[in-house]
């Protein structure tokens, strides 16, 4: 028996590391993860309110976010090789052009 | 054995996320996330959705993270260095982080007694609920995530590809 709240709350605290790591992270990748991060923690909300609620729809929607999700990564990380190309950096302070 | 085991992969999952926070190489970061995403698999399980706890695992912790390091290591990488460019995040960032933190944890944790709680075994979507509802009131748009996932893919491999 564990209280639904205990589990929105867990959502919560790895959300807010996902927006602190995105902020302070100055490494493109590591912004990227804490992107996946975030998408995690919604997910686990969506995971526990279909619990709450006893519908399917709450975890279908999971599954299109791990479906959108991988599709971003992989073209994200395609975008991060091609700034690494023509850089030679992946600290962002340093990438501020969109046309080099 | 609810309670324990919420207990452990709840606090694994803080522990990684917090490591992702403070580690300063991306490959120290990239493994925490996948300790995050696979007890984070776990917790699925203890909710009852079955099929989501292994996609997690084969997706995530497999796929995404494996795509994650593949790029870590084909770019070397090291260990980032800090630059005063983000000072305002700093400033504003953290204590609205910690604010929005607080608005959430107080809010659901005020709802305690509406929500109720979360029994083992109450509420189990097997793989074939899952499916039934997929294939049949959602079939259009599961076609459609997969032409977007081919579209993905064609992207990827143009960004990626060597320019001549």
């Amino acid at each position: 028996m564990i209280p639904i709240s205990w589990y929105l709350v867990l959502s919560a605290a790895l959300f807010s590391i996902g927006v602190s790591a995105f902020l302070i992270k100055r490494n493109i990748i590591s912004i990227f993860m804490s992107i996946e991060l975030m998408l995690n923690a919604v997910n686990l909300a969506f995971v526990t309110f279909a619990h709450h609620w006893h519908q399917v729809s709450g975890q279908i929607f999971v599954f299109f976010v791990m479906v959108v999700a991988a599709a971003e990564a992989a073209v994200g990380l395609a975008i991060i090789i091609a700034v690494f190309r023509s850089r030679d950096t992946l600290n962002v302070d340093q990438i501020n052009l969109m046309k080099l | 054995m609810h309670l324990v085991l919420f207990l452990i992969f709840a606090g694994l999952c803080l522990a990684g996320a917090l490591n992702l926070l403070f580690q300063r190489h991306p490959i120290n970061s990239a493994l925490s996330l996948i300790v995050v995403m696979t007890s984070l698999a776990v917790l699925y399980l203890l909710l009852g959705a079955e099929f989501l706890a292994l996609a997690q695992i084969i997706v995530y912790s497999g796929a995404i993270m494996v795509l994650f390091v593949f790029v870590i290591m084909l770019l070397n990488v090291s260990a980032e260095e800090r630059t005063h460019g983000s000072r305002i995040a700093y400033l504003a960032g953290i204590p609205g982080v910690l604010a929005l933190f607080a608005i959430l944890a107080s809010i659901f944790l005020s709802l305690t007694k509406n929500l109720g709680s979360a029994q083992l075994g109450e509420f189990l979507v097997t793989t074939s609920d899952l499916s039934r509802v997929l294939f049949r009131d959602l079939l259009l748009p599961f076609e459609v995530t997969s032409v977007l996932i081919l579209v993905a893919i064609l992207g990827a491999v143009v960004l990626a590809r060597k320019e001549h």
